[in-house]
């Protein structure tokens, strides 16, 4: 099937199998390598990405659903040589240690304060719970994101439609 | 990519002259990691390679009656496949394990894919090969196998009775049984006539590592020549190189080993897998690249899993409550085959069941290892020790109990005493250093000890159905593994060293090659800040090179927190002698004696003429164009050191863990956890902190959430992570961290190493605190994962039984 | 981790969904978010032959003041349901269970129609749905009907959807300032309760919702019969097993799932002032 996927602010068509996973899309297809896979049931959060301005785990959603949509990996959250706040805190906090879990970490920590711009450390460890990191214990993790919120807020790039309806009232 | 900005230098030095080691400093490595450019191994881009897939058996113990590859072989894509039988050629030896623990251990052949039967559920039964990953793993499903079933082992004690033999060639299921007594009759009598004795079966749940990065491999042949290159997610390229070459039966100078960016391993990394040695078997003989990357049900499967041991420990004590004799009885479970060590990690227990305890000439220590048909076991973070700690340090709150001291005051009572350091223990082993009440102390006073005895005191008078528990663990860490001659006594097939290379280039930049292998512990940076401080460059200047055979071809490796305790003082002995050539040149440029010469930030100075000096930059160009050198000195600034340490080193600490249970649905909710660990001095205490919360983490999930389970038949019910309960941030506390200093006398830094210090102390004083929050209900044990059915469980039957002995109150009272 | 192949189809819209589950039958299934479906595929364990995307029909995603309910398009996400302003001033309960819903991006994927559809016992949302005592909207070849949620939940992993039907919205009571609970009770945040309890209550009329006791999501009639009848919220609590089916996993036994949603029960209703 021919889909049409802009990543990163970068348009790209290809012919994907329907069984094709997004994850396997951006890493195999497109040689975005920084979105990792580490589990089979939507547990570990690795594979997190932005798709239309949300986090969502590309390892549950097909590549032919993404079509026509806009995806920011962890490759297109800098702007050029300057680290976006969030990466700039993980590493200023020690927020990682192998780094395996730290792009999917980066992009759902990046996707909470986008929902919740000034999370208690509770807030934090809560909406993180979809991200499984097994070397730091998530203490500086939250220390990493704390920090980030008390920088000055950069929207996540790449992004010009939002998914989600309008709240309504 | 930028980094986030570093502190300047500071250039007054601490009070140990350091203006560098000691202080924090952020990672040099994490702006790859952050920015997705990091390569771990299945993100090379390999093209053309063959993707290779394992078909695994389902069934935990059966014999292979055929196998049928045909259906596989007729798919697109697909290239070839085999069963065991079919790749028997390609193997020289079974598969590696590098540690016989006794001259008549029984050890069954191991193949990468099994022969005739197969022993546990991922036992690999075949192997396809095939253009894309999809296509090899489509594959699997079309390849027809029967099986003739036989009852699974899964229990420790049945597979001691031989009921069911694993291995009928072995004619037993016990591998070996090995012993370490000191003072049998001391042991005896000491039980014979002890105020106290406490008896206690503490049963360490199989754990699977989980590392994040699940494995891959990638075996690539070179174009010319024959050499391959085997790239893998390993913690050992050192290791797996020497052992695959002898496996396959490789000349060993063609096979280049490289660990790419690795995604932690916490010791199930630290092995030699089927799929290392298939992928490269396969690359040579089909003459391409062919590659591998694990799923997380096959990481639940096919890689290996910790602990796995019923311990049974006694203690006998004096009216006084002080340790007399100690007598320990392991059975310990090593799956269906044994792995590159799993033999062997039982054992590095063997020297800390009494703790950090002043404990006379009476130990008795026998550990049985048994065959199951399960995952084999190997290293899972502490190897051994946290087993050992655990087991004492919860018998000793037992000991609390029965001789009604606070477990605080029985742990004084016990103590190795400051002065005793350097102290030789039972077993032979000298402990460097060590002040195990200052950590204590200082554990107690950062988690208000007295205050939560007595809101502890002040719930049960109100009648709370919400029981706060207080525990406490102190430890020792075994590590710096290993001095070669403790390792020969222990029949390890390896030594202990570690190497390294100081170079510094005409530039006067630095190469570092060192033989251990990060993944994830921040070598590059600690080590740049160690050959900063004591030559006198930028840290950012010293580059570090390792992990690849070809660019660090003598190394041992990352595993038992031994990389700064031994591949540490490598470099710095390095750099002692690159100082010392450098001097030579020195003098010789400033033509003076070089016994008069100063070295202090990059610059060699005459004492008491400070104005006579030289920069090391000078003396490095001076080294590389050998223009003018002293009489028989070697162009270049370079050395070279393989470091064998002459001890272990032996960190130590105090956790203290604080939580509350819900009685009525068994939840525990971890209130506040203090560790205070002691690892020598410091280089980068940023990373220090890392360690300790990531390691308590791991030791507080095993008290509290994960086990392998499996049914009678040995199916896994555990094999993803939906399943294995890894916890997320919000099912864990926030740590509070604090150190004492002890420096090790053993080593120029000082320094004792702190990588499975969390997951040694923590477990113990989770598990401590829970029995602590229940006692007063009666309840006296708790089996890990203490998980909300496993409490309401022992709470209920306590209820039955009658509640609590007046004696089980709050022990020494709310003081 | 890959699932094995099939055939794709965009639905464009909900009678295209409906004419293309009539032309692939069994062999055909619905996708939306996928959070309950491409797991079971990735792991092989479900292998359609043909997935109809229902995800790209806009016109199910919405929150609707309906006059004495609220409607909710069955393709609106949980992250919308949770956030819906709308929802939570009328209906709180299902704003707050959406948010407890597996974590932030599965709630930015999944659907309300889609949990509900799965009929899955251990899911959080049909518990709600029966608390509420709220109804399901069907579309099948003949037209709409509507489905009370209370006879929707047919059996484990079976809901009263004919095979050619799509559920179109989820309709709830409000259920402005009444008190209510929601309590799930797990090992870790991220996971399926181990038992849930959804509760409203309001001037001597409750509703109670039942998670992972049994083969189905179950209403908790012997507790909202003994509250009608007078009893405390703990008298009433102890009811909570009865017609219950616990089953045994790797995290509980059937007695601790009864003693279990018996505390649940009680903590819930006394929560929502019962």
């Amino acid at each position: 099937m021919r889909i049409r996927l802009t990543v990163n602010g970068v348009d790209h068509e290809s012919d994907v199998e329907p069984r094709s996973l997004l994850v396997h899309h951006l890493r195999h297809q497109l040689g975005l390598t920084g979105t990792n896979v580490g589990c089979d049931t939507s547990s570990c959060g690795a594979c997190t990405v932005i798709v239309d301005g949300q986090s969502v785990k590309s390892c549950t959603m097909l590549t032919v659903q993404a079509n026509g949509r806009e995806v920011t990996t962890i490759e297109g959250l800098a702007d050029g040589d300057e680290m976006h706040p969030m990466q700039q805190a993980f590493q200023a906090e020690h927020g990682l240690q192998c780094g395996y879990c730290t792009p999917g970490m980066v992009m759902a920590a990046v996707s909470l304060l986008q929902e919740n711009p000034h999370p208690t450390d509770a807030e934090v460890r809560l909406g993180l719970e979809g991200n499984l990191c097994r070397c730091t214990g998530y203490h500086n993790i939250v220390k990493a994101v704390l920090t980030a919120a008390e920088a000055p807020q950069v929207p996540i790039p790449h992004v010009t439609v939002r998914s989600g309806q309008e709240v309504s009232a | 990519m930028t980094a986030t900005e570093t502190p300047p230098v500071v250039v007054e030095p601490d009070a140990n002259g350091n203006r560098i080691i000691g202080r924090p400093r952020v990672r040099r490595e994490d702006p790859r990691l952050l920015s997705g450019e990091a390569k771990f191994t299945d993100d090379l881009d390999l093209p053309g390679a063959l993707h290779l897939a394992v078909l695994r058996s389902p069934l935990a113990h059966a014999r292979i009656t055929s196998i049928d590859l045909s259906g596989a072989l007729g798919l697109p894509g697909v290239v070839a496949a085999y069963t065991g039988e079919d790749l028997a050629d390609l193997w020289a030896t079974p598969m590696p394990c590098a540690w016989a623990v006794t001259e008549d251990m029984l050890n069954s052949p191991h193949y990468p894919i099994a022969i005739g039967k197969v022993c546990y559920v991922g036992d690999g039964v075949a192997a396809v090969l095939a253009t894309s990953n999809e296509a090899a793993r489509d594959a699997l499903e079309s390849i027809i196998v029967d099986y003739d079933p036989l009852p699974a082992v899964v229990d420790l004690e049945d597979a001691l009775s031989d009921r069911v033999l694993v291995h009928e060639d072995l004619g037993t299921n016990t591998s070996y049984t090995w012993k370490l007594d000191v003072g049998l009759d001391e042991v005896e009598a000491a039980f014979a006539s002890a105020a106290h004795v406490v008896k206690e079966r503490y049963v360490q749940q199989r754990l699977i590592p989980m590392a994040m990065e699940p494995r891959a491999v990638a075996a690539v042949p070179q174009p010319f020549g024959g050499d391959i290159t085997l790239y893998s997610a390993t913690q050992i390229p050192h290791v797996l190189k020497v052992m695959t070459a002898i496996t396959l039966g490789i000349p060993e100078q063609q096979l280049r080993v490289i660990a790419p960016s690795v995604g932690g391993g916490f010791g199930s990394k630290l092995d030699v897998y089927a799929e290392e040695l298939l992928c490269t078997a396969l690359a040579q003989k089909h003459r391409v690249a062919v590659r591998w990357v694990e799923e997380r049900t096959e990481n639940a499967q096919a890689t290996i899993q910790g602990r796995g041991q019923i311990q049974d420990i006694e203690l006998a004590a004096d009216e006084n409550g002080k340790l007399l004799a100690v007598r320990v009885n392991l059975l310990a479970d090593m799956g269906g085959y044994l792995q590159l060590i799993t033999p062997g990690i039982p054992l590095l227990g063997a020297f800390l069941y009494a703790g950090v305890y002043d404990l006379p000439l009476a130990y008795s220590f026998t550990c049985t290892g048994v065959y199951t048909t399960l995952t084999p076991t190997d290293a899972y973070r502490g190897a051994g020790r946290p087993e050992a700690t655990y087991a004492i340090e919860r018998a000793m709150d037992r000991l609390a109990v029965a001789t009604g001291l606070d477990p605080v005051e029985l742990r004084r009572r016990n103590f190795i005493q400051k002065e005793q350091f350097p102290y030789t223990a039972f077993t032979g082993l000298v402990y460097d250093s060590g002040d195990h009440d200052g950590a204590l102390t200082k554990a107690l006073a950062m988690v208000d000890y007295d205050g939560v005895r007595a809101e502890q005191a002040a719930r049960r008078a109100a009648g709370s159905t919400r029981h706060l528990g207080i525990g406490i663990s102190t430890y020792f860490e075994m590590c710096g593994l290993a001095p070669s001659r403790v390792l020969a006594s222990l029949n390890y097939s390896a030594g202990g060293w570690e190497s390294a290379t100081v170079r510094v280039l005409p530039t006067n930049k630095v190469q570092v090659v060192t033989g251990a292998s990060p993944h994830g512990q921040g070598h590059e940076t600690s080590w740049s800040m160690i050959v900063a401080e004591r030559l006198g460059v930028d840290p950012d200047d010293v580059d570090v090179l390792h992990s690849d055979t070809a660019l660090a071809p003598l190394g041992m490796d990352t595993y038992g927190s031994r990389s700064l305790a031994v591949g540490g003082i490598a470099i710095y002995q390095a750099i002692d002698k690159v100082i010392d050539k450098a001097r030579l040149i020195a003098a010789h440029i400033l033509e003076c004696d070089p016994l008069d010469l100063e070295f202090d930030l990059g610059t060699f100075s005459v004492r008491g003429t400070p104005s006579s000096q030289v920069p090391l930059a000078q003396v490095a160009f001076a080294a590389f164009t050998a223009h003018d050198l002293p009489d028989g000195l070697e162009p270049n600034l370079e050395a070279q050191v393989t470091y064998d340490p002459p001890n272990f080193s032996w960190p130590f600490g105090t956790h203290i863990c604080v939580l509350d249970i819900d009685e009525e649905t068994g939840a525990i909710d971890v209130v506040k956890f203090v560790a205070v660990d002691d690892c020598g001095n410091q280089i980068n205490p940023t990373i220090v902190d890392g360690q300790v919360h990531g390691g308590v983490i791991q030791g507080l999930a095993q008290a509290l959430f994960e086990e392998a389970i499996y049914d009678a038949d040995g199916n896994p019910l555990t094999s993803t992570l939906a399943d294995y309960l890894v916890p997320a941030a919000c099912d864990v506390p926030p740590i509070t961290t604090g150190h004492t200093i002890t420096p090790s006398p053993t080593n120029p830094l000082g320094v004792k190493g702190i990588g499975e210090a969390g997951t040694i102390g923590s477990a113990p004083a989770v598990m401590n605190a829970v029995v602590d929050a229940l006692s007063h209900l009666g309840v006296t044990e708790m089996a890990m994962p203490a998980s909300p059915l496993r409490v309401w469980t022992a709470i209920e039957a306590a209820r039955v039984a009658g509640g609590a002995s007046p004696t089980a109150a709050t022990p020494g009272g709310a003081s | 981790m890959i699932p094995a192949a099939f055939d794709y189809t965009v639905a464009e819209s909900v009678d295209h969904a409906i004419a293309l589950l009539g032309e692939h039958g069994d062999d055909a299934k619905l996708i939306a978010g996928g959070h309950s479906l491409l797991p079971l595929m990735k792991l092989r364990l479900a292998t359609p032959a043909m997935l109809i995307d229902v995800d790209r029909l806009d016109e199910l995603s919405f929150v609707r003041d309906g006059g004495d309910h609220i409607a909710i398009g069955a393709r609106t996400r949980h992250h919308d349901v949770q956030n819906s302003l709308l929802l939570q001033t009328d209906v709180p309960i299902l704003a707050h269970a959406a948010g407890q819903v597996g974590d932030p991006q599965v709630r930015h994927r999944g659907t309300i129609g889609g949990s509900i559809a799965h009929a899955d016992p251990a899911s959080d949302l049909p518990a709600v749905l029966l608390a509420l005592g709220g109804s399901l909207v069907a579309r099948g070849p003949s037209g709409d009907r509507v489905i009370d949620a209370r006879d929707f939940f047919v059996g484990f992993l079976e809901s009263a959807l004919a095979p050619t039907e799509v559920l179109t919205e989820i309709r709830v009571p409000k259920v402005p300032g009444v008190g209510w609970s929601f309590q799930k009770f797990n090992r870790r945040a991220q996971d399926w309760a181990i038992v849930g309890v959804a509760a409203v209550h309001n001037n001597g009329s409750s509703g109670v919702g039942l998670v992972n006791m049994g083969s189905t999501p179950l209403f908790a009639a012997g507790v909202v019969e003994a509250l009608r009848n007078g009893a405390s919220a703990a008298d009433a609590a102890a009811h909570a097993d009865e017609g219950t089916e616990p089953q045994t996993d790797i995290n509980a036994t059937p007695e601790y799932r009864r003693h279990l949603v018996k505390v649940l029960v009680r903590r819930a209703l006394e929560e929502a002032g019962a």
